[in-house]
């Protein structure tokens, strides 16, 4: 067996553990379905069996899903629908044995894993933080295929169960305790020993009875189809003020659910195995899906072997992007500076990092001392005393050219030639502050977004003179810290802020001719963005888009581009947006029907007036391929090196609508030529800025996608 | 070899919580997390990479159950490795100073290179016991009779009365030995030496005086890190001890604290109840220069003593003194930084009137006649004790660091670090510049 050890106990219990080759995760795949499969038939056969117990021989995980690579390779419905089909045979055989069944599991159990699990009749679980149980599928736009959508609502419960796989929220030990997910918390290590007893008492006095605890709310819900009705209406309604329909998986986790309760586990099985088929094949599914994939590419270090080791970090100007830095730093480095221009202000940004640290304790994620221990690894300072010997140096103070400078200048007084100064900006170029530095080989751009923690992509810029083992410390240092990191050149607003600067643009011009801003937010969460284009103007600031218009106008007036004055128009009132409660939308007004209400005065400031409608598929273009095209552009520039960057950074960085894969999978997936012509046409009509990047023409006259062979 | 060739000792740096008050700011801490913000603000100053730290030594005197090997802890949690040894020496109020010569030793010995020491105490939560019979109950319950039978739960009960179930022990301030308390030893050595009321009040205002001026012209700021308390959200950056209105007036008006009719000992010239750490970090001259960290000071020698605990329970600082300064070859003359921790007004006057006195000298301290005139304007000159506070395990770091930093601003050569300590122990080390 190449995934299994099948061991046969004196005390005739059947241990199967699974250790699947090359590699430290444990997937199912086809190969591991039809091991199973025969051990099952072995263990029926074989009388004398008396108990069987599950376990895995990996370090930290039990099973961690389906092997994603198989399921992408799947080409058509019926190959998908055979695939699980055969899962669920085995699967369904392994519930119906007469034996006790005992799962032990330590690690991640994810997805088929714990559909695994599920069919147990046994669940014990190490009781530590590395534990995790979960349905992650429908970040895949998929939905848990084994009976997963079955089984779990019927263990835990409806209202537990649909959240877990509607959200992917995955549990830990005692959490998976508490809902009845497994049955008992045991002791790490010795896991077959301990499974052995279990399924021995098991044999003899047989399974006991499972009681579920559930508050009288949750009894009225889940136990009469009246109840349950408002449970799967409310989900989908829920869904769809979230998602805007663009995600089909979550409809069919419920409509799977729903069919069980309705119709049986029998039609519920059924009706999983069809809507995997169909998902499996959508354009969706398949965007998400390579998008994990580049994600787990670009987990990996390429020039590892260049990076040094960042102990001791420090991190200038502790606002809310700072205490950020230092919040994803303190797993991950030994000290960390925090300074700033007086000590309160960075004790101030201790305090946030030291809710989170105290949320993720009571979550139980950490352990008390573990917590202390990040905590005091933070040191407040208020001048450059203390950066002796500290190996990075993050600012991230006030957006000002001669302000970074200036820290700059200071850092190198305080440092030796091993500390690497990255900056933190969202748009100066790198070189413009590392100009006239003492070493500017070690200067180097690390983009975080806000809020830091939440955040997966960091944006890592390299300079012309950045050697190359500080790119790879920074890019070390930000996997360490868990980001997405891609690597792209200096030049104005780098490849993030780039793009998204064309599409702000175009959102005030769209205002400036008469637009209502709820429209064009409205317009965009359609098409898939989790957050409006004039809601997030807003958010990120007037004075920050002003400020990013300066940097960038210059570069973009050259290709005869002219941007709106709007935002500064707006700034020259005092508008900076909901930091100050004055921006596009009136803060001090109440909603109406979930709407925000937009602030009038914008309107006369940015003129359009009277306000008309646009067609909603115009403004969707409009915003969304202003920056698809600067994102070409860049590629074009070689500010990114590789289409996967490009849309790694868009989707996360930028929330380009994940379903979508980003906007160079956008392309092939709309048609290269159909994206020219609207381009063209927008041209015409617009002017210059919709003038479509020269690859783009390149890629329809050369009829390849942009991901040739992919 | 001579000692001259020997490898010198280096104090690298030296630095400590701010002291607080018990029962102020750190209230919610506990004694192993102020060490770890010395020890983290000491590894933070350095820039030494912590696995260079080959082990760790922390005083403590009210040692919490919790953390027996406070130390340890202590190193852990400022997220040194694992693989770092550590452990808590405690011999009272000088357990920082032995912990420091412990590490001198160790480092002159080739046990070690480079040491962290120092000391924590936390006297905002010390451990209060239950009354002894209430603890036998519960013992003989639980643990050593174990009865089963309800006679036998009722025998254990036998002879206890109610408020045996409410009596606590104090913790143990007294001297085992003696049965004093140190505070009334403190009034019987003044008393037997002479001095007097106002003596001690007008030392206390002026500890209280120069500790102020010490913090405000900055001078302070040097030997201390600032401790953000988890979720306060404010830094903490000075002690709280040092009053500016602490005058001679308002002295002579506090009442007598331990001999309540004749004693002089009060509230205001003793020191008080103090949460604090320092940390120290110790290395080999030649460890230094390879990992290119510059000494402040080198550790020129260091001495222990013992005396009499009834008659001589806080001289410490005199008999050790006495046999630093032969072990390092020099006069007392030599020494132009004073650092000698102030338990008492009384205690620090008389240690003086040891060192100046040439009968004791003769007597008891097995010199030729006086070992020196005290030269007030050298001697704690930014505050002691009895103004900044005294978490005893911590005391002996903040000495160390304050002692370097005078060496250095002052440009003198040699300093002297002297303690005494509950038993009568003494400690005295000397420092010389490395500058």
């Amino acid at each position: 067996m190449k995934y299994f050890t099948l061991e046969k106990t004196k005390e005739n219990i059947a241990v199967i553990t699974i250790d699947c080759p090359d590699g430290k995760v444990n997937k199912v795949s086809s190969g591991f379905l039809d091991e199973v499969a025969a051990i099952i038939d072995d263990i029926k056969n074989d009388k004398s069996v008396a108990g069987m117990v599950i376990t895995s021989a990996k370090e930290d995980n039990f099973v961690v899903g389906a092997d994603i690579d198989e399921v992408k390779g799947m080409q058509t419905a019926e190959e998908a629908v055979v695939y699980i089909s055969k899962g669920h045979a085995i699967l369904n055989e392994l519930e119906k044995m007469k034996i006790p069944v005992i799962a032990c599991i330590h690690g991640n159990c994810l997805g088929g894993g714990l559909e695994l699990a599920l069919v147990c009749n046994y669940r014990m679980a190490v009781d530590s933080p590395q534990t995790v149980l979960g349905f992650p599928e429908v970040q895949l736009g998929l939905l848990p295929a084994a009976g997963g959508t079955q089984r779990l609502p019927a263990l835990i419960g409806l209202t537990t169960a649909l959240p877990m796989m509607l959200t992917a929220r995955t549990l830990r030990a005692r959490q998976a305790k508490r809902a009845g997910l497994i049955d008992e918390l045991i002791p790490p290590y010795g896991l077959k020993q301990t499974g052995i007893k279990k399924a021995l008492e098991l044999a003899k006095s047989g399974l006991p009875a499972r009681k579920r605890k559930r508050s009288f709310v949750n009894f009225l819900l889940e136990s009469n189809p009246l109840g349950r009705k408002i449970v799967f209406a409310q989900a989908r309604k829920m869904i769809t003020r979230q998602t805007y329909g663009c995600y089909p998986a979550p409809y069919a986790i419920i409509d799977a659910v729903e069919c069980g309760y309705k119709k049986g586990r029998e039609a519920g099985l059924k009706k999983e195995i069809e809507l995997f088929g169909k998902l499996v094949v959508s354009p969706q599914s398949k965007s998400l899906t390579n998008l994990f994939l580049s994600m787990s590419d670009l987990k990996k270090n390429p020039q590892k072997h260049l990076a040094r080791h960042v102990g001791k970090l420090a991190v200038v100007g502790t606002g809310l992007m700072g205490q950020g830095i230092a919040a994803v730093s303190t797993s991950v480095c030994d000290t960390i500076l925090m300074k700033d221009v007086n000590l309160d202000a960075a004790a101030a940004g201790m305090k946030e990092i030291w809710k989170s640290l105290e949320k993720r304790t009571k979550a139980g994620a950490m352990l008390h001392f573990d917590r202390d221990v990040q905590y005091n690894k933070l040191v407040a300072c208020d001048d450059y005393a203390l950066f002796v010997n500290t190996d990075l140096v993050i600012e991230a103070v006030f957006e000002e050219l001669e302000i970074k400078k200036r820290v700059l200048a200071d850092v190198e007084a305080a440092t030796g030639e091993w500390t690497i100064f990255a900056s933190n900006t969202s748009a100066i170029p790198i070189k413009n502050i590392a100009a006239g530095c003492k070493r500017p080989q070690n200067v180097i751009g690390m983009h975080y977004f806000s809020p830091v923690p939440r955040m997966p992509l960091l944006e890592i810029i390299t300079t012309e003179q950045t050697a190359d083992w500080v790119t790879a410390t920074a890019l070390d240092l930000g996997i360490a810290q868990g980001k997405t990191c891609i690597v792209v050149k200096d030049g104005p607003g780098f490849y993030t802020t780039r793009i998204l600067a064309p599409l702000l643009n175009e959102t005030i011009l769209l205002l400036e001719e008469g637009a209502i801003p709820n429209e064009l937010d409205r317009a965009m969460r359609r098409f898939g963005y989790p957050v409006g284009p004039a809601t997030l103007i807003d958010e990120v600031g007037i004075d920050v888009g002003a400020h990013v218009y300066e940097q960038l106008g210059p570069m973009f007036s050259k290709r005869g581009i002219t941007a709106s004055q709007g935002l500064k128009k707006l700034l020259a009132q005092g508008y900076k947006g909901k930091k100050n409660k004055k921006g596009i939308y009136n803060y001090d007004l109440k909603k109406k029907k979930g709407q925000k209400m937009p602030d009038e005065n914008v309107y006369d400031i940015l003129g359009g007036n009277p306000r008309r409608k646009f067609d909603e598929e115009l403004i969707q273009q409009r915003i969304s391929l202003m920056m698809i095209n600067e994102a070409l552009i860049c590629l074009e520039e070689g500010i990114i090196s590789c289409p996967r960057d490009g849309d790694v950074g868009a989707v996360f960085g930028l929330g380009f609508p994940p379903f979508q894969g980003g906007p160079f999978r956008y392309i092939d997936n709309t048609g290269a030529a159909k994206v020219l012509v609207t381009m063209e046409s927008l041209e015409k009509q617009y002017g210059q800025r919709f003038r479509p990047a020269r690859i783009l023409g390149d890629f329809v006259k050369s009829g390849k996608k942009i991901y040739s062979g992919k | 070899m001579s000692a001259a060739d020997r490898e010198r000792v280096a104090v690298i740096d030296a630095c400590r919580t701010p002291f607080m008050r018990a029962g102020t700011a750190y209230y919610d801490l506990m004694a192993w997390k102020l060490g770890s913000y010395a020890v983290k603000g000491l590894i933070a100053r350095t820039g030494i990479d912590p696995a260079l730290v080959d082990y760790g030594i922390m005083g403590t005197v009210m040692a919490d159950v919790a953390t027996t090997n406070v130390a340890r802890e202590i190193m852990l949690g400022a997220g040194l490795p694992g693989s770092i040894p550590a452990h808590t020496c405690t011999a009272a109020c000088v357990s920082a100073n032995i912990a420091i010569t412990t590490a001198y030793d160790m480092i002159c010995n080739g046990q070690a290179s480079a040491v962290i020491a120092g000391g924590t105490e936390f006297m905002s939560d010390p451990a209060i016991k239950i009354g002894k019979r209430y603890r036998r109950f519960i013992l003989d319950y639980t643990m050593f009779k174990r009865p089963k039978t309800l006679a036998g739960k009722l025998k254990l009960l036998k002879g206890m009365k109610l408020k045996d179930f409410f009596a606590v022990e104090q913790p143990a301030i007294g001297e085992y030995s003696t049965g004093l308390i140190m505070g009334e030893n403190a009034d019987r050595l003044a008393r037997r030496l002479g001095i007097t009321r106002q003596e001690q009040d007008e030392f206390a205002a002026r500890s209280h005086r120069l500790a102020v001026a010490a913090t405000r012209n900055g001078k302070m700021k040097k030997e201390i890190v600032p401790v953000v308390v988890p979720g306060t959200g404010k830094a903490i950056t000075e002690d709280n001890g040092p009053r500016a209105d602490a005058t001679l007036e308002r002295m002579a008006k506090i009442q007598p604290a331990f001999e309540r009719k004749y004693g002089t000992v009060t509230a205001g010239n003793s020191s008080f109840l103090t949460d604090g750490a320092s940390a120290v970090l110790l290395m080999s001259e030649e460890k230094a220069r390879n990992v290119g960290l510059k000494p402040l000071a080198y550790i020129r020698s260091y001495a222990q003593a013992g005396s009499d605990p009834w008659e001589e329970l806080l001289l410490g600082p005199a008999f050790a003194t006495a046999r630093a300064l032969q072990k390092a070859n020099l006069k007392f003359s030599d020494i132009k930084v004073f650092e000698i921790h102030e338990a008492f007004a009384a205690q620090i006057l008389a240690n003086i009137r040891y060192m100046e006195s040439e009968k004791w000298g003769r007597e008891r301290l097995g010199l030729d006649g006086k070992m020196g005139a005290v030269d007030m304007e050298r001697i704690n000159t930014r505050g002691g004790s009895l103004s900044l506070g005294h978490p005893f395990g911590a005391t002996g770091g903040r000495l160390i660091a304050s002692c370097c930093n005078r060496l250095r601003e002052e440009n003198a050569r040699y300093g002297l670090v002297a303690g005494c300590g509950a038993g009568a122990v003494g400690n005295a080390i000397i420092l010389e510049n490395a500058q």
